[in-house]
């Protein structure tokens, strides 16, 4: 066994999982092709809320090759309720959530009828055969008319569209003073109302379901991020005896939250699986995956900040509306609720209270969305901090500068009750600025303000913080969330000295077997291509929380290093009884075991192979070297970092352009800075484009309008900008690794930073607010103080092809 | 309908039903799942494969409009164990993170670089314009293209991409929506 010469933590290594993903060679689940497999097709409501009245399906089941048509009331018995695993206050009112809707719809979407067939192709013939009465009912569609007194209800069992209201007041909680006093004598005030609109996920790999049952156990493939969760939750919903079900996600082309989700689609194709005895396959199409994957976001906004005239703030307030969509999933309720403890961000305000109410509308139902909480606090706040800038006539990073805490207040309990346990804003944002040429850009602005150039420049800021590296079990179990935050870890050494490591979270894109390999590597001094990593499968990985909420290594990841760890320890016990010297005495660097003193070594691989052989151990001690860990971290992970984004904006056409992005992030101690950067630069395109191109639009019947890739705008490579990237490294303290996360602060940090350039830019000509997405005509309606009568959401097929110079036939018409 | 295909150096004669899609037949009469569909509209460019060596989206080709000719699917590129450079340059460069884009994205990218063996950041971004990535924000895919570029010298794509162009002449145009 070789030692590494330098460290594996910290080197760009290029990935082991690209050689299949470059080749072809992949494992989706949609690739997945068993004998005698059939495949579910199912049929969805046109309508967003209707009684459904009947349901005649005897033309579909005689079409050829149809096995099988069932309704809700089919599977009514036997199908239980979807499950929301976060019930966020003792009377939550949550409505009953069939995976197959048995005698009402409540959005645009929702599947009403399956068939089974021998061939996808036929499964879809024959769902148009099936013949659905509807008796409609009215749609609920905005949020502040469906808290009204005389509201249409969503579900009228309930009594009310207010599924919950959550309250943090930092007075109650004696993080700070009361609020409303503080705003009552407050020297400066200042209001917005903020509309963080509806997102699709949009991963790239479309949900895909295969189940092989058998009479003593099922086996499920699924595109999903939580395998874990998912079994948990199967075995909950149904009673199938958990040991009875083997979950298994294989290649899975992204989620971004959106596969952080117990789908009605999983249970449908599990029950009719069982009921055939024969494996059955769904892959869903683009359109469904929009109208039935879960959606993102989808929140109004009341932000109240006050301030003493020389620039200290003194108090924020939030009252929030939550869009939950016609029911709760998995965690649907608890995402705002994430916000709430970021809104204060990483500025030192002394009193505080945030207020949500989370509302049922029909529409498809909102759930975790890269961020899910954070990116809309993080907005609201940097938003509002511009706002307060601009009342005061200072600048916005001078404003930001004199209420940050300060490098040297860390660790810093937050009035929210967070402890942050560091970070520098100061380097980060000096960093940043050097990076972007901040004063010589706001020259450029005041010049072009001065000449009245019909393309004014705008600099907007965004100086982040996110709470994440999800999380300590026991706060969330403060925060009534059903599941821990622990991750597990496990190492097999095996006697060729070759390393399989089990982790269990699950990679869907982020690298962990390369980043993991690497902890690895380091830790037991072994190469990095001697360790295989595994995960996913809960017959491999059977401990697990999965990945989400940038917790895979700040959790997972540590996971990892305290089972390295267990096994040195043993392999030093078994090593010092091989050379006949005290433990105490035994060192261990790069993979091989000294006595201190003498010139006398073990290789880590010769005391694996001992172990293994067990001829000669000291008592008690059991053979193999094999160990495993679970680690719950005391504290949450802060990264942090300043976002500086230029836009120019064309006051005659509303089009915006990014000029230049600078984003200089830290997120403490980083294994690999090449997927680090990556993570960084997708991050950022998704946040970008909530604030230039993204959202999802339901019409006034409640039929979402934007349930193709031609009409929900995910921006291609001629739609982003070159991102100019670097990072300060303030190690966490929470953990081993002083690592903190990277996967969501991109869209975090660069919605705010984006549409902050936009208001700065025509700030003078009376503009402080444009509604995202910022399209041309909204930028144009702003300026020109246009309001109604002409239309701000760009029309179906509209794409992205308007904001290009170029005609779109010059380019070839992909929009 | 009978159609006869070379796919990836092997020919292939099968019945097909007239409406089946170039990428459903590769996928499941094939099993050339390295090919995958990302959505119905033609917009995400993930189904990408290349067509007397042009690369077309294969969920707007019929496969019996493949009849009689040559594909090239990601499965197809690397020759005698060697990775196609612009495979390595997006291996090289991080230009993936989970992957599902990248065959057509790669496949894309050769053809891009067929047309333009020397492209600038901008021509890159309007090449790969209609292939979508969630993962990446193109900023390693705009890299990795420039950097195959740059270690490919013109025409030197594999053997199977040879294209007779006199034999395209009279080829019927295929509007496939985007790509180019």
């Amino acid at each position: 066994m070789t030692a590494t010469v330098e460290p594996e933590v910290g080197k760009a290594r290029r990935r082991k999982e690209d050689a299949r993903l470059i080749t072809g060679a992949t494992r989706w689940t949609d690739n997945l092709q068993l004998t005698g497999m059939l495949h579910m097709a199912l049929l969805r409501s046109p309508v967003a809320h209707a009684r459904i009245t009947s349901i005649d399906v005897t033309e579909a089941v005689k079409m050829p090759g149809v096995l099988v048509v069932l309704t809700g009331q089919d599977l009514a018995a036997e199908q239980g309720s979807l499950p929301c695993a976060w019930p966020i206050t003792e009377d939550m009112l949550a409505p009953p959530a069939p995976s197959l809707a048995v005698d009402r719809v409540n959005f645009a979407g929702e599947a009403v009828a399956l068939v089974v067939a021998r061939s996808a192709a036929e499964a879809h013939d024959a769902l148009s055969l099936i013949d659905v009465d509807y008796e409609d009912l009215p749609v609920v569609l905005d949020l502040e008319s469906a808290i009204a007194d005389d509201a249409d209800l969503v579900h009228p069992d309930l009594g009310s569209n207010k599924s919950a209201t959550w309250v943090f007041d930092s007075a109650d909680a004696g993080t700070g003073s009361d609020v409303d006093q503080t705003i009552a004598d407050a020297e400066v005030v200042v209001e917005r109302t903020f509309r963080q609109q509806r997102l699709i996920p949009a991963f790239m790999e479309p949900r895909s379901v295969v189940v092989d049952p058998s009479p003593d156990s099922v086996t499920m493939w699924s595109a999903t991020q939580v395998p874990h969760i998912l079994r948990w939750m199967l075995a909950a919903v149904l009673g199938i005896p958990e040991q009875q079900i083997r979950v298994i996600a294989p290649d899975v082309g992204g989620g971004f939250g959106g596969k952080l989700q117990v789908t009605p689609e999983e249970v449908l194709t599990l029950l009719v699986a069982r009921r055939l005895g024969k494996p059955v396959k769904w892959t869903e199409s683009r359109t469904e995956s929009m109208l039935s994957a879960h959606h993102g976001r989808d929140q109004l906004q009341r932000i109240t900040i006050s301030a003493r005239r020389d620039g200290t703030v003194t108090g924020l307030k939030v009252d929030l509306l939550a869009d939950m969509g016609a029911y709760l999933r998995l965690v649907s309720p608890g995402v705002p609720i994430l916000g709430a403890f970021m809104f204060n961000a990483i500025y030192k305000f002394p009193a505080y209270r945030f207020t949500c109410t989370n509302v049922f509308t029909t529409k498809v139902p909102t759930d975790a969305y890269r961020g899910a909480g954070r990116p809309e606090a993080t907005f609201a706040i940097e938003r509002i901090m511009d706002e307060l800038a601009a009342e005061l006539g200072v600048d916005p990073l001078e404003l930001r500068e004199r209420n940050w805490i300060k490098h040297d207040e860390f660790p810093f309990t937050t009035v929210a009750g967070l402890t942050y346990d560091s970070g520098n804003y100061e380097a980060a944002t000096a960093r940043a600025k050097e990076l972007f040429g901040y004063e010589a850009l706001r020259a450029e602005q005041a010049e072009r303000r001065a000449n009245g150039d019909p393309v004014q420049l705008g600099i907007g800021i965004s100086t982040y913080t996110e709470m994440c590296g999800l999380a300590p079990s026991r706060v969330l179990g403060a925060l009534r969330y059903a599941a821990g935050g622990w991750e597990h870890a496990a190492i097999r050494m095996l006697p060729t000295g070759k390393v399989e490591l089990i982790t269990g979270t699950s990679p869907h894109g982020q690298g962990h077997v390369t980043a993991w390999s690497q902890i690895v590597a380091d830790r037991l001094g072994v190469p990095f291509e001697d360790v295989e990593v595994l995960h996913g499968d809960t017959r491999v990985a059977h401990r697990g929380m999965d990945s989400y909420g940038s917790r895979s290594l700040a959790v997972g990841g540590v996971a990892v290093v305290l089972a390295a760890d267990k096994v040195l320890a043993k392999a030093r016990t078994v090593a010092a009884h091989l050379m006949e010297v005290a433990e105490d005495d035994v060192e261990f660097t790069a993979g091989t075991f000294s006595v201190r003193g003498t010139s006398t070594t073990m290789a880590l691989g010769d005391v694996v192979v001992a172990a293994h052989v067990a001829h000669n151990l000291p008592d008690g001690v059991e053979p193999g070297l094999d160990a495993e860990a679970t680690f719950d971290p005391e504290n949450f992970s802060y990264p942090h970092g300043t976002h500086l984004c230029a836009t120019e904006v064309d006051t005659q056409t509303g089009a915006v352009k990014i000029r230049s992005y600078v984003c200089v992030d830290d997120v403490g101690k980083v294994v690999n800075p090449l997927i680090v950067e990556g993570q960084v630069h997708g991050g950022l395109a998704q946040g970008i484009a909530q604030a230039l191109y993204e959202e999802a639009v339901h019409d006034e019947s409640g039929t979402l309008t934007t349930a193709t890739l031609a009409d929900y705008l995910v921006p291609s490579a001629v739609d982003l900008p070159h991102f100019t990237t670097d990072r300060t490294e303030t190690p966490a303290t929470s953990n081993p690794l002083g690592v903190k996360g990277v996967g969501e602060a991109g869209t975090i940090a660069s919605t705010p930073a984006v549409v902050n350039s936009i208001v700065d830019a025509v700030r003078h000509m009376g503009v402080s607010e444009v509604e995202m997405p910022c399209t041309p005509m909204r930028v144009w309606k702003a300026i020109h103080r246009r309001g109604d009568g002409v239309p701000t959401t760009p029309g179906a097929g509209g794409g992205l092809g308007s904001l290009d110079s170029r005609s779109a036939e010059e380019r070839g018409g992909a929009e | 309908m009978r159609i006869t295909v070379t796919v990836d150096g092997v020919d292939y004669r099968d019945d097909v039903e007239p409406r089946t899609l170039l990428v459903h037949y590769l996928r499941e009469r094939l099993g050339k799942t390295g090919t995958v569909v990302g959505c119905d509209t033609s917009n995400c460019g993930a189904c990408t494969v290349h067509l007397d060596g042009h690369s077309v989206k294969s969920c707007a080709v019929l496969a019996v409009q493949a009849n009689g000719r040559e594909i090239t699917t990601i499965e197809g590129l690397a020759r005698d164990g060697q990775l196609h450079p612009v495979q390595q340059a997006f291996h090289q460069n991080h230009a993936l993170q989970c992957g599902f884009c990248t065959p057509g994205m790669i496949m894309q990218a050769i053809d891009l670089l067929a047309d333009n063996p020397d492209p600038d950041e901008d021509e890159v971004r309007h090449g790969l314009e209609g292939n979508l990535c969630r993962c990446t924000g193109y900023q390693n895919i705009v890299r990795a293209v420039r950097d195959a570029a740059q270690k490919m010298s013109p025409g030197s794509g594999p053997e199977a991409e040879r294209v007779d162009e006199t034999a395209l002449v009279d080829r019927a145009p295929l509007h496939t929506g985007g790509g180019e």
